[in-house]
């Protein structure tokens, strides 16, 4: 089958196309799921973000 | 060099300072970052992961590889994309992007410390990532500086000399915290580069099964052969030395060690919402097979391109490579075949001692398989495939690829070992002392620096120290992936999955992991503990235990260990405050 030798690297041929296809239809179906966005001015994720940007201001 | 060849590095250099530039002012502006600077597209978040993730590593070294090993490679895309991305994304990443900022956490190794309550973790993290981090980043330096070597016929150690001195600009300029817009733009170069690179492939070699099919029915010769290699279109034979180095050290150490990557686990706190995680695993489960899918794919078809007769190329007779890289001189072993020669050059030479001879070239048209015609040197495959197979165009195209691979990675490499020694370690060592955090900055700083200096000697040394047949750019790698999996990835897992991991067994774990994981290269893995030398000078020998077990990848030893550890110690120990856990586990189904 297209010209490979061995069972085992068909294999791993196919399954890498068909993980990536696997990629593309999960990222389509939960395109505009979980859009939970927690960036309210006091919440966990801004406080994270601000010490983000003094680490990388500081160095 | 050549003014079509610098214009466009000039080009590209530019255009990346200007990206930074607009990062830059984009981050450090005013607080409407908060909203605005999060609101990072999806598709620049995972090209950005995945420009981070692929470096001259997988393509120069990884490709290399596989002009050696053959297809069978093409497992460790699979596991690239299913582990990689797909397991990583959805399973690691979301957990870890909630929890990450439950605990407050911006590096790996305050992220399980803080976890599991035990500062001793984010010590023992910085301090592992710190000492064994110049080893992948000295791997992907090595990818880089051979590819320029080849492209410009320059020596190697002056194009690491040159490359270096690029990088070290780079990240002077800020270059540094991988700003996505610029790591986007480096993935776009790269995607585009890859997909020419296949196309080219297939079409010169007269289409998809054309090309598989004169591979696969390309003859080994018998030194592969008495390795267990059976062919590049089929795996090795089981538990051959072939088998092990593949199976064991470049598919799963690299496969599973991804998901333990410290510079790779922190980008998942970088998006907005789950959503955003979502939708990224589209364009990374793509790109991630556009990179690692056609370099490892073309690594293998190289052997068709070299061994047909291409025309312009010339080869040595007497040592099969190409004739511009065909060594003069070579070691050998002197035997009773070769004893009349050899004494012609060493009158003195006795049977058994290893002398240098001259090399002669004795120009012929027939081509040989990769690794013959690169001179033994796998790292050199993939830049001698692209130099004779493509126009002078898509050569400076391709170098602006592996230009973009090799400082997208080391960027944030460097940004781990800068933050794990200086954050990680100093910070928690004195962080009492009122003036620590300007030290840690400071100390921070200074990582970097030797981080950069440390990784730049390795690539010096690396292929002076190992024979070139070694793939060293794809051990270098894979040595690191898997210690991190050995070390952090049971702790890792249970950080994201289980109440029932304490704090004792999470130690236990990383501790016998990352230890076992050690002794086993300096004392029974024969490719690291003969280099290493201490196995000799102790025991007398390169490797305590034969075959099989010295071609046992380490990961093999000190994952096990660590999972059993983790969960033994686990099991009799005592947990973590419950209250602490909710903290955690909030808003986590």
């Amino acid at each position: 089958m297209l010209g490979l030798g061995d069972g085992w690297v068909i294999a791993a041929y196919i399954l890498c196309i068909a993980s990536a296809i696997l990629c593309v239809v999960y990222g389509i179906l939960n395109w505009n799921k979980e859009a939970d966005a927690d960036v309210s001015p006091d919440s966990e994720a801004s406080d994270w973000i601000k010490e983000e940007i003094k680490i990388e201001k500081q160095i | 060099m050549n003014l079509e060849t610098i214009i466009p590095v000039i080009l590209y250099l530019l255009i990346i300072a200007f990206l930074g530039y607009l990062g830059y002012r984009k981050t450090h502006g005013t607080s409407d970052y908060l909203v605005a600077g999060r609101q990072i597209h999806p598709f620049i978040m995972a090209l950005s992961y995945g420009a981070t993730f692929i470096s001259t590593s997988a393509i120069v070294g990884f490709g290399g590889a596989a002009g050696v090993f053959g297809m069978g490679l093409l497992w460790l895309t699979f596991l690239n994309i299913m582990v990689g991305i797909f397991i990583a994304f959805v399973f690691f990443g979301k957990r870890t992007r909630r929890m990450g900022y439950h605990l407050h956490a911006h590096t790996f190794p305050e992220f399980i410390s803080r976890r599991y309550q035990s500062p001793f973790m984010q010590k023992y993290a910085g301090i592992v990532i710190f000492i064994f981090m110049p080893l992948y980043a000295g791997s992907v330096m090595i990818g880089a500086a051979r590819f320029l070597e080849h492209s410009f016929s320059i020596n190697y150690f002056t194009a690491l000399f040159f490359f270096s001195l690029i990088v070290a600009v780079y990240v002077i300029m800020g270059g540094l915290k991988a700003v996505m817009y610029t790591d986007a733009f480096q993935g776009s170069i790269m995607f585009v580069g890859m997909l020419i690179l296949m196309i080219a492939t297939y079409w010169i070699l007269g289409g998809v099964t054309p090309a598989h099919s004169a591979l696969t029915a390309l003859p080994v010769p018998p030194p592969l052969a008495a390795k267990g290699h059976t062919g590049w279109t089929s795996m090795p034979s089981l538990g051959s030395v072939n088998w092990w180095v593949l199976v064991s050290t470049i598919i799963m150490g690299v496969g599973i060690g991804v998901l333990a990557q410290p510079q790779l686990v922190v980008r998942f706190m970088t998006v907005k919402s789950n959503r955003e995680l979502n939708r990224a695993v589209m364009v990374g489960g793509l790109f991630i097979l556009m990179m690692t899918g056609v370099a490892f794919t073309t690594g293998a078809l190289t052997n068709v391109f070299f061994a047909n007769n291409v025309p312009g190329m010339e080869f040595c007779k007497e040592t099969g490579a190409i004739r511009e890289v065909s060594p003069s001189s070579a070691d050998v072993t002197v035997s009773p075949e070769n004893l009349e020669k050899v004494r012609s050059q060493h009158p003195a030479a006795n049977l058994g001692d290893k002398v240098t001879v001259p090399v002669g070239c004795t120009p012929v048209r027939e081509g040989s398989i990769s690794i013959r015609a690169a001179a033994g040197d796998v790292e050199s495959i993939i830049p001698l495939y692209i130099k004779h197979s493509m126009p002078r165009w898509f050569g400076v195209l391709f170098m602006l690829t592996l230009l973009a691979a090799a400082m997208s990675t080391l960027s944030s490499q460097f940004h781990a070992m800068g933050t794990s020694i200086g954050r990680d370690t100093f910070e928690q060592i004195f962080a009492k002392d009122e003036n620590s955090e300007e030290k840690s900055v400071w100390i921070t700083k200074m990582g970097i620096g030797i981080g950069i200096l440390v990784s730049a000697m390795l690539a010096y040394a690396l292929p002076i120290l190992f024979d070139k047949g070694v793939a060293i750019i794809a051990r270098g790698t894979a040595i690191f992936f898997g210690l991190c999996a050995c070390a952090f990835l049971p702790a890792y897992f249970g950080a994201l999955y289980s109440r029932k991991i304490t704090r004792a067994g999470a130690i236990a774990g990383m501790i016998g992991g990352s230890l076992s994981s050690v002794l086993w290269m300096m004392f029974f893995h024969e490719k690291e503990s003969s280099i290493i030398g201490l196995c000799q000078m102790i025991f007398g020998r390169p490797a305590i235990l034969g075959n099989p077990w010295d071609i046992v990848d380490p990961l093999f030893i000190g994952l096990p260990v660590s999972i059993v550890l983790t969960v033994a110690v686990s099991i009799f120990t005592k947990k973590l405050d419950d209250s602490h856990l909710d903290r955690c586990f909030k808003n986590i189904k």
